[in-house]
């Protein structure tokens, strides 16, 4: 058979089809690419994103392996593993065989490498939990990310919990998506474009006496840069309000929240367009 | 003077403290509050000399009526004195707190008129923080040794966690060091705590409305280095604390030269114990999560640490009848004793070989990292093909692993001691 390759558009729900669409027909595909994503020489299938099919092999991975074989190709889709697709078709297609015992076999290759890919993901999203920075503008919280990992949806519930009295809006630089919350109901939507707005100096006085505490507590006698690096790592601290001046704050950011996004009607309980997002 | 001055001297005079951990109690979100807690704590930064910053550690004041030879507060110190009012602190904690910079709060103080005054002052900023502003998130509060219980126990209703420094790790140092404090006067409300929580625990059970009482436990820690018990005194109290106080951690703190006391070291050239310190830290981490004891890990005949090589490697050297530990078939506990398996890693390899077999292939792709292990275990039978040791050989490449590992000056001590021994 000639190779075959996957397009599709990106989503969950998509990906989902392109599963459905390789069980039936029995393909094993090479690659899973975008639809922006450059010509192939491969033979080439694209099934339309299709939601009631996604959601049927969805439930099935749930009924017909378990629900944590389910919570793992949903989490692993989130990751920034190359190829994730294919190792997750990979997976799928042991879990429909073998059922839950495949979830044991952490020294297979595939199986190794989407465990490892999770630890990392979940790794950056315990950082991050600590390492978000929020600025205060006009009484709204708003911060910005650039993470390796799709760690937005599995941030939101953390946040919108811990500051439920509040309005939030946290910006995914990697994956152009905005987290936004009112007082507690939230929901995430793609947005290309976002720019934090300058800062009051109410809020520099805090950035201010931040900075100066952050300094303060540091031990001159036990400095200790590669400790620090260690379990800070340099590439969280470009948004980070102890590290960069009100200048970068405001002037290194692009875009701006979409217009209208917060009078939308945002869901209680979250969004669901994101795997797992409401856990 | 200044909100921001008074950060800087409370937040300077509180930094020696180690503890800076928001662990040990879960809290969802309440309607109307602000803040959430979870088990496993949150490290919001870290600072340059890499230690984990979770909560806003400072003091209330730093007027001390105390004179503790090795604490920068004492009286007889020269340096600027302030104090927060409850409303400023409470209003900072909220706005830090507001940008997700901290956790939540870490109060201490230095000993303001006396004990009681000091906790009552205490008391009214965590109680402002909690009904006022509705603060839901951690708070850690220092009890003040000397202080009422009524009043210890008032702050331990507010709080997450206390906790009491024993400060130095035996009585005589203590009376040469601390005058001011005594050994029954710091245990008191530890044992205090130990009996309230306890029995916030149980009440809590037949009531789901009875008072919490420092829900996360408490917490200690001592000066290490200033003063001459050996690392085998050190970690008998430290294992004793956990047994006897129910202690969530104990934590180790290597002398900083902030004074020139006579019986203190002297600060010229005086280099802080920080290796001597890690190496605590670790055996400290075998008491807790790796079922050994103190006994285990330093005796009579050792009654310090080897500081070219961790207390695990240093065990598991001294006991060559232990190994080689067959990952196939080896139980939990025994698989944890292996130099370079963690906790993560024995449980990865007791799940994988409920699959089927495992390889020395297959460990590595688990995760688990063989530069250490590769000694101690052996897969069906066989130890890694083409591994060629001997006792000796063992030593000097494990220590070799622990210089690169370690940060360059502390690496430096290391190659000091190797070739006074070789």
């Amino acid at each position: 058979m000639e190779p075959v390759c996957y397009r599709y558009d990106g989503t969950f729900a998509g990906f989902l089809t392109c599963v459905w669409d390789a069980l039936e027909n029995q393909i094993e595909p090479v690659g899973f690419f975008s639809p922006d994503g450059g010509a192939t020489l491969w033979e080439e299938r694209e099934p339309p994103a299709d939601r009631e099919r996604a959601r049927r092999l969805y439930a099935a991975l749930a009924r017909r392996v378990s629900p944590a074989f389910q919570k793992l190709v949903a989490r692993g889709f989130l990751t920034c593993l190359p190829e994730k697709e294919l190792a997750l078709l990979t997976l799928v297609r042991r879990g429909l065989r073998e059922g839950d015992r495949v979830r044991l076999d952490l020294s297979d290759p595939v199986m190794a490498r989407v465990n490892l890919a999770l630890a990392k993901m979940w790794t950056e999203w315990d950082h991050l939990k600590g390492f978000i920075r929020f600025s205060d503008l006009d009484g709204m919280l708003v911060g910005e990310i650039e993470p390796k990992n799709r760690v937005l949806p599995l941030l939101a519930g953390h946040f919108a919990a811990r500051y439920s009295g509040e309005r939030l809006a946290l910006y995914d630089r990697t994956h152009h998506e905005i987290f936004l919350s009112d007082r507690g109901r939230w929901k995430l939507l793609p947005a290309e474009d976002f720019r934090m707005g300058p800062a009051g100096e109410t809020e520099r006085a805090y950035r201010a006496m931040w900075r100066k505490y952050y300094q303060t507590i540091a031990i001159e006698g036990r400095r200790n840069p590669k400790c620090q690096s260690t379990h800070l790592p340099k590439r969280y601290r470009h948004v980070m309000t102890e590290f960069i001046s009100d200048e970068e704050m405001e002037t290194a950011l692009p875009g701006q929240i979409p217009a209208g996004a917060l009078e939308t009607g945002l869901q209680a309980g979250g969004s669901r367009d994101a795997p797992g997002a409401a856990e | 003077m200044e909100v921001m001055d008074k950060l800087t001297i409370l937040a300077d005079a509180a930094k020696y403290d180690a503890a800076c951990t928001s662990s040990g109690v879960v809290r969802g979100a309440r309607p109307g509050t602000i803040g959430t807690a979870t088990n496993s704590g949150c490290c919001h930064t870290f600072s340059a000399d890499g230690r984990c910053v979770s909560l806003l550690k400072v003091l209330y004041t730093n007027h001390c009526c105390y004179d503790c030879a090795y604490c920068v507060n004492r009286r007889s110190n020269d340096v600027r004195r302030t104090a927060f009012t409850p409303r400023e602190l409470a209003e900072l904690t909220i706005q830090f707190y507001r940008r997700n910079y901290i956790e939540g709060l870490f109060l201490s103080s230095a000993v303001l008129k006396n004990p009681d005054y000091t906790t009552e002052r205490m008391i009214e900023t965590l109680r402002l923080l909690r009904t006022e502003y509705h603060f839901n998130g951690y708070i850690h509060a220092k009890a003040i040794p000397g202080a009422d219980p009524g009043l210890t126990y008032e702050l331990g209703l507010l709080a997450d966690r206390l906790s009491v420094n024993i400060e130095l790790p035996s009585e005589s140092s203590l009376s040469l060091l601390a005058p001011d404090k005594s050994k029954a006067a710091i245990f008191k409300p530890m044992a205090q705590i130990r009996d309230g929580a306890a029995q916030s625990k149980a009440e809590l059970k037949l009531y789901r409305h009875a008072p919490r009482f420092a829900p996360a436990g408490q917490s200690t820690q001592m000066i290490v280095g200033a003063t001459p018990e050996s690392d085998r005194h050190i970690l008998a109290l430290t294992e004793g604390l956990y047994r006897k106080y129910r202690l969530k951690r104990v934590f180790f703190s290597a002398y900083m030269p902030v004074s020139d006391h006579k019986n203190l070291p002297v600060p010229a050239g005086f280099k802080p114990p920080l290796l001597r310190e890690h190496r605590l830290y670790q055996a400290d981490w075998l008491l807790r999560f790796y079922g050994f004891t103190a006994g285990e890990i330093l005796d009579e005949g050792r009654p310090n640490f080897d500081e070219a090589l961790d207390p695990k490697s240093d065990w598991a050297l001294r006991h060559p009848e232990f190994f080689p530990v067959e990952v196939n078939r080896a139980d939990y506990e025994t698989i944890l004793r292996v130099p370079g398996v963690g906790v993560r890693g024995a449980r990865k390899i007791v799940t994988a070989r409920r699959y089927g077999p495992l390889s020395f292939e297959g460990l590595k792709r688990l995760g688990i990292v063989m530069k250490r292990a590769q000694y101690f275990i052996t897969c069906s039978g066989r130890m890694l093909p083409g591994l060629r040791f001997s006792p000796d050989t063992v030593y000097r490449r494990l220590t070799g692993l622990e210089r690169e590992a370690l940060p360059p000056e502390q690496g430096e001590q290391i190659t000091l001691f190797d070739s006074m021994i070789s």
